[in-house]
């Protein structure tokens, strides 16, 4: 009988472990940058390609900034979300438009020169955000994936919450679910706008 | 023939393609050592069991270009090393730092091969003293022993 109870247990407890570790989404690395400041930088604006933004410019309120792409599959799925939050939110949403032409794989970048790649883009990020509508407040070009490896990018999409001071707040990787976004981000954007 | 043309085919082929990977690094092959060596202990978060070595992620490939970069810059391992973990946190070391949070990675095969060792001891003890107890049988228990062979016996 005692022995049946100590395999049993066993067994119970490696049930038990098995169910925790495998519902973990291994994908969901905590960001070491949550709480520290968002990493500078100062990238062509996509409307506006004379101009550049940086996090300094938003100084003094909280925003949020999306990491998308358009060659990045689940940036569609997560796109009519952004869109309705968009709508209903006065939370400044700024893009950050990752490698646009050279993380698609498509292109032999050998063969191809800075501005040809720049030109390339400005256009189809511009064409990707006429089709499926346009959420953000600005786009930011980073071409070269340069500022995506200051901010810890490794799957697009990738979102941060950005406070007045420009702290970062939090980091979701992966596209945002109207359930993430309701339960996590408008609470924190609210109580940090507050 | 045909098999054997196309397997050379293939092997030229990605030979081929090694080489066009590698060529940067050739011209320094100090500098290739050491991106070689600080990239295999660096995770690559796309493909996470896989190192930024032996990748092929985009992602990989970026940060062997920034690494390279930073060696030319005349950076130290050590601050090679800070800024991955800056950026993408001790996930990114193979071998991550002993704290709080990894003790458990750390001691616990230890942990359980003491207890292992343990449960054996404290079990052969119990067996060496069950076998020292074993009294040799009774007359009673002898014969009754042995009709209970007989009527197993196949016949």
């Amino acid at each position: 009988m005692n022995r049946y109870f100590w395999i049993l247990g066993g067994f119970a407890a490696l049930v038990a472990l098995l169910a925790v570790g495998l519902n973990l989404n291994p994908r969901d690395v905590p960001s070491p940058l949550v709480g520290k400041p968002a990493p500078t930088f100062s990238l062509n604006v996509l409307a506006q390609p004379e101009q550049t933004l940086g996090p300094k410019d938003m100084l003094g309120k909280v925003w949020l900034l999306n990491v998308w792409s358009s060659w990045c599959v689940s940036c569609r799925q997560e796109h009519p979300v952004l869109v309705g939050f968009s709508k209903q939110s006065k939370v400044p949403l700024i893009g950050l438009n990752y490698k646009e032409v050279r993380g698609d794989g498509e292109f032999d970048m050998s063969k191809m020169s800075a501005e040809d790649e720049k030109k390339l883009a400005f256009q189809r990020a511009n064409r990707w955000l006429a089709q499926h509508g346009d959420p953000y407040t600005l786009t930011v070009m980073d071409l070269d994936g340069r500022v995506g490896i200051d901010y810890g990018v490794y799957g697009v999409p990738e979102t941060y919450v950005i406070d007045k001071a420009g702290t970062i707040r939090m980091k979701h990787t992966g596209p945002i679910s109207p359930d993430v976004l309701a339960q996590k981000i408008l609470p924190l954007l609210a109580e940090l706008n507050k | 023939m045909m098999l054997r043309a196309l397997f050379l085919a293939l092997t030229l082929f990605s030979l081929g393609a090694q080489a066009n990977e590698a060529a940067p690094l050739a011209a320094d092959p100090v500098a290739e050592k050491r991106l070689q060596d600080l990239s295999t202990e660096l995770r690559c978060l796309v493909c996470q069991n896989q190192t930024i070595a032996d990748s092929n992620a985009e992602l990989a490939q970026d940060l062997r270009t920034e690494i390279r970069g930073m060696i030319q810059a005349g950076k130290s391992d050590k601050e090679i090393i800070d800024f991955m973990v800056t950026r993408y946190g001790d996930f990114v070391l193979y071998r991550p730092p002993v704290k709080g949070i990894t003790l458990l990675l750390w001691g616990g095969p230890v942990a359980l091969m003491l207890f292992g060792l343990f449960a054996l001891i404290r079990y052969l003890r119990q067996r060496a003293t069950r076998l020292a107890d074993d009294q040799p049988l009774s007359a009673d228990e002898a014969s009754r022993a042995a009709e209970l062979l007989e009527e197993i016996k196949p016949k």
